[in-house]
This record gives structure tokens, sequence and C-alpha cells, in this order.
């Protein structure tokens, strides 16, 4: 387990580790703003990404829902939404296996907020969609198939 | 300066549901154009919503979430006339709010 990794997620928000990455030059200053976890969108694997956010080894877990299609005739919008019935839900992740950048998004929840979520996301190709939940300080995955008739990543 | 968002809130059962759509091009960076050069990455890194000043949603974005984002999620509480604020910011620094009413 990435110790240091962790630690960075949990203090990402604070301003001073930020302005010191910006110092030593991890992250560019246009993204100094932000607490963007570059490393995990970056990450071109599922192990990188579950590396980065350091989800170690994610649980398998009926008490997550994901909704997309089947078949997705357009691969440039596809929609999905995720619920979760995991007590105490912090995070959860949209995970596309087959892209490029596999991880498409993360969303932070605060007490009061369902831990529901709603969007639409590119597919490249045909392959899966993973739900990966942050509860209670454990990682839980669910995963999804669709197929993708006419993808939606340019190139 | 990016178009307006589209925000949507309506309370109901004591819970409201939120729907924002952002108009934006979310280039992943990996498309090229009609010249065959790359069209550099361009997207929304990080979205927040308020409720009457509280946060209620963060959410952080790569370039695989399809152009003009879309949104919803729900929240407890949030009566008519509430207010609903909405922020993105971009990885080339371009940031809007835009704000919202409950229904």
């Amino acid at each position: 387990m990435d110790k240091q990794k962790r630690k960075t997620l949990k203090t990402g928000g604070g301003l001073g580790i930020l302005g010191l990455f910006t110092a030593v030059g991890l992250i560019k200053p246009e993204m100094a703003m932000a607490a963007w976890d570059k490393k995990a969108f970056d990450a071109k694997t599922l192990e990188e990404a579950y590396a980065a956010l350091g989800a170690g080894a994610p649980v398998a877990s009926k008490e997550i829902a994901i909704t997309a299609p089947d078949i997705a005739e357009n691969g440039a919008v596809v929609p999905v939404s995720v619920v979760s019935r995991l007590a105490k839900t912090e995070k959860i992740y949209i995970l596309i296996e087959k892209n490029p950048s596999m991880v498409a998004a993360a969303f932070s929840f605060v007490e009061g907020t369902e831990p529901e979520v709603t969007t639409r996301v590119k597919m490249g190709q045909t392959g899966n969609l993973q739900a990966l939940v942050k509860a209670d300080g454990k990682y839980y995955f669910v995963a999804k198939e669709v197929k993708v008739t006419m993808g939606g990543c340019g190139g | 300066m990016a178009d307006p968002m589209k925000i949507r809130a309506t309370a109901k059962d004591g819970v409201t549901e939120v729907k924002v759509l952002m108009s934006h091009e979310m280039e992943t960076g990996a498309r090229k154009d009609a010249a065959g050069a790359l069209v550099p990455a361009w997207f929304i890194t990080e979205v927040t919503a308020q409720h009457n000043g509280k946060t209620v949603l963060q959410a952080e974005f790569g370039t695989s979430v399809a152009k003009n984002p879309y949104l919803s999620f729900k929240f407890k509480g949030g009566t008519k006339g509430d207010k609903i604020a909405v922020s993105w910011l971009d990885n080339k620094g371009d940031k809007r709010t835009d704000e919202g009413t409950i229904a």
C-alpha cells in the first residue's frame, strides 16, 4: 500500500501541500487551483488507477448498483448512474477499463448528500464500466459490460 | 468565456434533486483535426455544487467524461427558492459559476 499517496490524498485539499507541489513542479500551475488528482486521472491500467487512488484490492459488492445501457450505439455519450447503499459512502469513482484514461470521474459526498450520481461518459470500445466506492475507509466495486457500436474517443 | 450551465433543482419529500448541464468541449487530447494535427486536451477538471453556500457535492472529471457534461445528484433538505450554485474549473484555468433556484 502506498501510504504516502494516501496521506497526500487525505491532505490534498490543503493549500500548503498544493503550494509545495507547485513549487517543486509536480503539478502545473494551472492545476494548482484544484486538488485534481493527476496521478489517478493519468492511470493507464486498472492496477495503476487503484494504486493512485490508494484503493488496494477493492472487494466486489452487491451494495453498489451501476446502471448503463447494455449496448451503446454512440460511445461518445454513454449515460451511467451509480448508487451506493454502503454506509458512510465517501467517494464514488467511475472507471472505464478500456479507455486510455481509465478514471472518468470522482465524486465526493458530504453528510446529507445521497450516495448516488448520474453522468455521461465516453467509451472508446466495448468493455467494462466500473463503479469504485470508498465507504468507511474501504474500497468496493461493481462492473458492468457495455457493448459499444461506435467508439467515442475520436482519433 | 464558456456558455452558461443549465441548472434544474426540484425539492420533493425532503430531498432535492439537482441536474446540471455544462457547456464544454471536453477534448481528450487524442483526437485529430481535419489537418491531422492532434487537438490538445481541454476539459473540466473540477466541479463544485453548493446549496445556500454550503458544498453538497464535489466532482473531479477526467477526459472520459462526455462533451457537454451532465451531472445529477440528490441531497437531503433544500426548499423552494433556495439557491444552488455550481462552479467548474478546466485544465486551462477557465472557470464558470452559475446559479439555479430550487423549484
